[in-house]
């Protein structure tokens, strides 16, 4: 029996080994944080709905995978030109400044 | 009052089936009253494992839906006659078997038996689901191989919260079968070994049944390897495990290199 990777004298048991460590610690983290996520979109979708009607179609939450750390996106379609209203997402940081 | 074993994995073809016809045969031969039942429907293998095929007539799913008496779905195995089988349907799906039906059924095999074993269909649907509801005992089958290994313990965190055994405060009994293992490439660093996939899945070990031609010879026969291949490895494998079923302590050791050599011990069921 020929494999097409060359063998290493270390063996490729090490290697998966490895890969099945990470593999646990992501499946379990996607465990862990399925239902934060939700309660995350949920609220960020409740918050933003209280000030602007938005389309549940139009909101877009992903999550990237880093090594020590994620990045959740969140990408929402408002329904209103920012010319119309400049300042909308803005005032806080106007009022502390 | 018999025992309800479910036997898992979430992968196929890490042997399951060949897994509960072995267990099934060894407390069959050593006089223990035991079915095995077929929950995976519209595929069914177990019969032919057993080589029961020809005679089927009625199944599990006809016990279910009350088309057929429990006495009349049941075959006896023509070597064993301490063990049955309850085959599965090829014909109708899975959303024939209500869970109301299965509970009925179980029941009724509980109160017959001192063993139900019930052979899982791979993944995590609903067949694997109900044939898991009713178990008071688990053995999670699973090869040394990444794949089957993460799919086992997905198994597992299933096994440890859908049972009704669960649901009412009870835990299962779990135990770990290790099956299609190769001394020869764990020993070449090709294969993980017992201790990485113990790692994972850190619950008792229940055997490890070596990689064997023998388990196709035994498919092609017909029978359960507890039974056509008695001298073989991997048969005092399954003996020696379907033992520590019962409770019985038996030394755990991890095939070598050398045939038979027995290499290291592990500890018995309470490992």
């Amino acid at each position: 029996m020929s494999c097409f990777i060359p063998r290493t004298p270390i063996g490729s048991a090490p290697v998966a080994r490895a890969r099945l460590q990470s593999l646990l610690e992501y499946d379990r983290s996607l465990v862990n944080h399925a239902d934060l996520l939700s309660v995350l979109r949920e609220e960020i979708f409740a918050l933003i709905g209280r000030h602007a009607g938005i389309d549940a179609n139009k909101v877009q939450f992903m999550v990237v995978r880093g090594s020590t750390a994620s990045t959740l996106t969140v990408d929402i379609e408002v329904p209103f030109r920012v010319a119309a209203a400049p300042n909308a997402f803005a005032l806080p940081a106007s009022a502390g400044g | 009052m018999g025992k309800v074993i479910v036997v898992a994995s979430g992968k196929g073809g890490v042997g399951k089936t060949t897994s509960t016809a072995a267990l099934g045969a060894a407390l069959a031969r050593g006089g223990q009253r035991v079915v095995v039942v077929d929950f995976d429907v519209g595929l069914r293998n177990l019969d032919l494992v057993m080589g029961a095929e020809r005679r089927v007539v009625f199944d599990l799913t006809d016990v279910v839906q009350g088309t057929a008496k429990l006495s009349e779905a049941l075959l006896t195995d023509e070597r064993l006659d301490t063990l049955y089988l309850l085959p599965a349907s090829r014909t109708r799906g899975k959303e024939a078997l209500t869970e109301d039906g299965v509970a009925r059924a179980i029941s009724e095999l509980r109160e017959r038996f001192d063993w139900v074993i019930c052979d899982s269909p791979a993944g995590i649907e609903r067949g694997a689901m109900l044939a898991m509801r009713f178990a008071d005992e688990a053995i999670i089958v699973v090869n040394p191989e990444i794949s089957s290994v993460r799919d086992s313990s997905r198994i597992l965190g299933l096994v440890d919260t859908r049972p009704l055994k669960v649901e009412t405060g009870g835990r299962l009994d779990r135990h770990l079968l290790i099956t299609r293992f190769d001394p020869v490439r764990v020993a070449h660093r090709e294969m993980l070994s017992v201790d990485d996939v113990r790692e994972v899945l850190p619950i008792p070990l229940l055997g490890i049944i070596p990689e064997s031609e023998e388990v196709l010879r035994a498919s092609n026969l017909g029978a359960p390897i507890t039974v056509c291949g008695r001298e073989s490895t991997v048969s005092r494998a399954y003996v020696d495990a379907a033992r520590r079923i019962k409770g019985d302590w038996i030394e755990m050791t991890v095939p070598s290199k050398d045939k038979g050599r027995l290499t290291r011990w592990l500890g018995g069921r309470a490992a």
